[in-house]
């Protein structure tokens, strides 16, 4: 194997008390890969996630980020190093705007967040670039709106766009599309297409429309096992894929 | 000092995240009014600047709180520790060692700026009930060492003997204390302006960030732990500053600085004022310290009574404290404007 991959999970475990939630996952994300995760509820899915992004510490395993040994950092210090998430349940800051929750980002990956007596230059850099961001996600119009204000779908979004605006190499989606109405799903399905090409994705979604058009790769997770894993076409088509989890809707 | 330039340099800073659209005029008013109220007070009330003095303390005090507890989220009521510390450490300095006011000043930000170095690093690993707990621990534990440690504060008959030399060796601390309150209203707006650029800052949008959802700043790169630590220390220093400048006017320090009262003190005054706005803590310390002024002259017992009626009444009607009755006034104005203006 010539290239290096971009993440490099190698026997990863994790144990809460009697229940097994990753057991022995091996896993390569490739620069530009676009692996789906899938698997029913309760198979690991988020803690593989939580584990990767260091908010869960791991039993045993390794895991490498462009070679570095990261699973013993902390998770801010994963992030600094390009490892980026979203999260399944929003954790978005709901009292600001829409703005200043990517600007905080983009202070916070500048180095600018720790200045304590200036404000702004600096602030207006993060805030122009973050409002450029959020332009070229199709969200622009409502950047100055609070949060909490906004719909569920913009905020799936903005959740999207806090982890681009970190430039990570590595992004894990976190059930970007869970509990997207219908009318604003597209732009979800818009903004997974647009995401940067050389960048490394995992994702999980229980949308398999989403995740068939999406990943290029299939990792299938039970009971914290990889079940099986392969192209989209084999997976679909793979009979104990379709009794544990796809059921009656695959084709 | 003088009324014209310190509203200037007030106005010239950014608009807070907070201000509302429209009042401007309004707004810069609001930003002079409190150092013009304390520059009138000096000419107006020339026998109670006493009185002025102390309320600067808390204001101050209040301040230091509202850091932490209001733009931090850090939940505490140990925040007497480091008022106290500051005290003392300004008092045991004029004693032991000179008696310039400057010198001793900074000598107790200094230690309390390392006690608050020292205890936010073993607490603010934690949230919620675990951290006040902890910090009401702490505070305690400083409170019974001071009452034992008799050869160093005078243990409950209090710190006595202080000298503090005149300032910069030309103002004597008067009698009437002309001197401690010009010194103790130029520190609390030098103090105020840095609170200013601080929540203003990056930095401080951090920090509401962590408050607002600690989970969120870990997930974009925020080392959560150290941004509070850094907080929680320069409020500590503040606080610490709010002790000396109390120890200095009073040219006395006694046990109960660092007692869970004192605390309980400020937080109220802060609550009554309205926190995360820097001066929720000038209208809560003065309406506060005012409040139990002219009731207690009323009846000894009646202060407590009327300040806790206050506070229930801020807390269920004004969300944002007593800052919030001007917003509330505004919308009041408003609903009685509207249906001329549609007409």
């Amino acid at each position: 194997m010539s290239e290096q991959p971009a993440l490099s999970i190698r026997d990863l475990n994790k144990c809460f008390g009697a229940l097994i939630v990753a057991q022995s996952i091996d896993v390569d994300l490739m620069k530009g890969a676009r692996v789906g995760l899938i698997g029913p509820n309760g198979a690991g899915k988020t803690t593989f996630v939580n584990l990767l992004t260091g908010f869960v510490k791991a039993d045993s395993g390794t895991i490498h980020l462009e070679g570095m040994p990261i699973e013993k950092m902390a998770p801010e210090t994963r992030v600094k190093h390009g490892l980026a998430r979203t999260h399944q349940i929003n954790a978005l800051l709901r009292e600001n705007t829409m703005r200043d929750n990517v600007a905080i980002a983009i202070a916070e990956r500048e180095g600018y967040a720790w200045r304590m007596m200036r404000f702004g230059r600096q602030w207006r850099y993060c805030c122009n670039e973050a409002q450029a961001l959020l332009e070229e996600m199709g969200i622009g119009d409502s950047g100055a709106r609070i949060v909490r204000e906004l719909s569920y779908g913009q905020q799936r979004l903005l959740e999207i766009a806090i982890a681009l605006a970190l430039k990570p190499r590595v992004l894990l989606l976190d059930e970007p599309a869970a509990g997207v109405p219908s009318h604003e799903a597209h732009r979800i399905h818009d903004a997974l297409e647009q995401l940067p090409a050389e960048m490394a994705i995992l994702i999980i979604e229980h949308d398999m429309e989403v995740i068939f058009r999406f990943a290029r790769e299939i990792i299938v997770l039970l009971q914290g096992r990889v079940l099986t894993r392969g192209e989209p076409a084999k997976i679909a088509a793979d009979p104990e894929v379709r009794a544990v989890y796809l059921g009656r809707t695959m084709v | 000092m003088t009324t014209g330039s310190d509203a200037k340099v007030v106005i010239t800073q950014p608009a807070a995240p907070v201000a509302e659209d429209g009042g401007s005029w309004l707004t810069y008013v609001g930003h002079g009014l409190p150092w013009v109220a304390a520059i009138a007070y000096y000419f107006l009330a020339p026998s109670d600047l006493t009185f002025g003095t102390q309320i600067m303390c808390w204001i101050l005090f209040a301040i230091s709180l509202d850091l932490v507890l209001g733009y931090a989220g850090i939940v505490t009521l140990g925040h007497a520790a480091f008022f106290g510390i500051g005290a003392y450490a300004a008092g045991i300095f004029s004693i032991h060692v000179c008696g310039d006011p400057v010198l001793g000043h900074l000598a107790a930000i200094a230690v309390a700026a390392l006690a608050g170095l020292i205890t936010g690093a073993m607490i603010l690993h934690t949230t919620g009930v675990t951290l006040l707990m902890l910090t009401l621990v702490i505070v305690s534990a400083i409170f019974e060492y001071a009452n034992k440690a008799r050869w160093l504060t005078g243990g409950d008959d209090g710190l006595q003997g202080m000298k503090v030399n005149p300032l910069f060796g030309v103002f004597e601390f008067d009698l009437y204390g002309n001197t401690a309150y010009v010194y103790t209203l130029v520190v609390l707006f030098i103090w105020f302006l840095i609170a200013w650029r601080l929540v203003h800052s990056p930095f401080g949008r951090s920090l509401d960030g962590i408050r607002q959802n600690p989970r969120r700043m870990r997930a974009i790169g925020t080392p959560v732990w150290w941004r509070l630590l850094a907080m929680y220390t320069i409020s500590a220093a503040i606080a610490g500053s709010a002790g000396a400048l109390s120890a200095h006017s009073t040219r006395f320090v006694g046990l109960e600085v660092l007692s869970l009262l004192t605390s309980g003190i400020v937080t109220v005054a802060l609550i009554l004022g309205g926190t995360r706005r820097l001066y929720g803590a000038f209208v809560g310390a003065i309406v506060y310290f005012t409040v139990q002024d002219w009731t207690a002259k009323i009846s000894p017992y009646a202060w407590e009574f009327v300040v806790g009626i206050m506070l229930i009444a801020t807390v269920l009607f004004l969300e944002g404290g007593l800052m919030d009755l001007g917003r509330v006034a505004r919308r009041l104005a408003n609903r009685f404007r509207k249906p001329t203006g549609a007409t």
